[in-house]
């Protein structure tokens, strides 16, 4: 295969990765909303909790796009 | 059309070479001196008047305060406070160099990765630095927590171990791919545009699709700049309280 083309299929198949990041946040933010509609009285003090659990799952998705940019332009 | 030609540093002033090492005043540098000013005008120039009513430009400057010392003493307990010229300086520089990239036509200093790195880096040497200073050797509970069967300690302890080492990789990636994502899908998607106005009026119709999105786009960047400055904030609260507190 011409080496160009792999590198771009590979930065494809690399943002793959990104979903699963997807699901998690989705799942974060669902989850606070379910729950802070159930006792809004007690959602404000959960905020901070819930920007760190977005964070931390955001990362493993930052890390597949990041793979993606340095094949595209690092390599 | 290259999304990728914003982020390029270019020379302003060129002071001579040093070793092999260029020396020279970049529009980067230019961008955080920028930052800079309207840091210092905010916090120091509003807050001169000290109104007991709070005008609007003394208001923002005292929420940010608020805001900050809240999350800090909330996170990291109020011993944590004596960290809050460090917490308030980061968000304000990173918040604020954010913002200012937004605006058309100027740079983003928090797009590069040695800007990120070199930041969450300072944090993780705080952190390593401080954790031992007031801890001594009690710092390695950190990878130890309590109330764990012995079988699985080794695993735990690689496990917190490598969780650990791997922060400032993570804490600096973010800020600096959600910047470079977020530019770069502003950038193509304004090449949309001029490029469905090569078609003529029809193309330039159909146009309004892609402005549309960068509207909506831009709008989303102005909640992912503050929100990243704070998630940064944050990260470093946590990982502060971790140095104060390391029995978990």
């Amino acid at each position: 295969m011409d080496p160009v083309a792999a590198k771009y299929i590979g930065a494809g198949i690399a943002c793959i990765g990104m979903g699963g990041a997807g699901v998690g946040v989705g799942t974060i933010f669902g989850h606070y909303l379910a729950a802070a509609l159930r006792n809004p009285s007690a959602a404000q003090g959960q905020f901070g909790n819930l920007i760190f659990g977005f964070a931390v799952t955001e990362a493993l998705g930052i890390f597949s796009l990041a793979i993606a940019f340095l094949l595209l332009y690092g390599v | 059309m290259d999304p990728i030609h914003q982020f390029q540093i270019k020379n302003l002033l060129t002071f001579g070479h040093i070793g092999g090492a260029e020396i020279a005043f970049t529009n980067s540098a230019l961008y955080m001196l920028i930052a800079l000013a309207v840091i210092v005008a905010l916090t120091i120039g509003a807050t001169t008047s000290r109104a007991l009513v709070p005008g609007r430009l003394q208001s923002v400057a005292e929420m940010s305060y608020e805001f900050i010392a809240d999350t800090l003493r909330s996170s990291a307990g109020s011993e944590g406070m004596k960290f809050f010229p460090l917490v308030f300086s980061l968000f304000m520089f990173i918040l604020v160099v954010n913002m200012i990239g937004l605006i058309p036509y100027t740079f983003t200093v928090t797009s590069h990765i040695i800007i990120t790195a070199s930041l969450a880096l300072l944090v993780f040497t705080i952190v390593i630095a401080y954790g031992f200073w007031k801890n001594g050797l009690h710092f390695f509970k950190l990878f130890a927590p309590s109330g764990i069967p012995i079988i699985l300690m080794p695993l735990i302890i690689l496990i917190e171990v490598m969780s650990f080492l791997s922060r400032p990789l993570s804490h600096s990636l973010r800020l600096f791919a959600n910047m470079l994502a977020g530019h770069i899908t502003l950038k193509v998607f304004a090449g949309f545009i001029t490029m469905l106005g090569a078609f003529g009026f029809f193309g330039w119709l159909g146009a309004l699709v892609p402005f549309a999105l960068v509207v909506a786009v831009t709008a989303l960047e102005f909640l992912v700049a503050f929100l990243q400055a704070y998630v940064f904030a944050i990260l470093t609260c946590i990982y502060l309280n971790d140095a104060i507190h390391p029995g978990h």
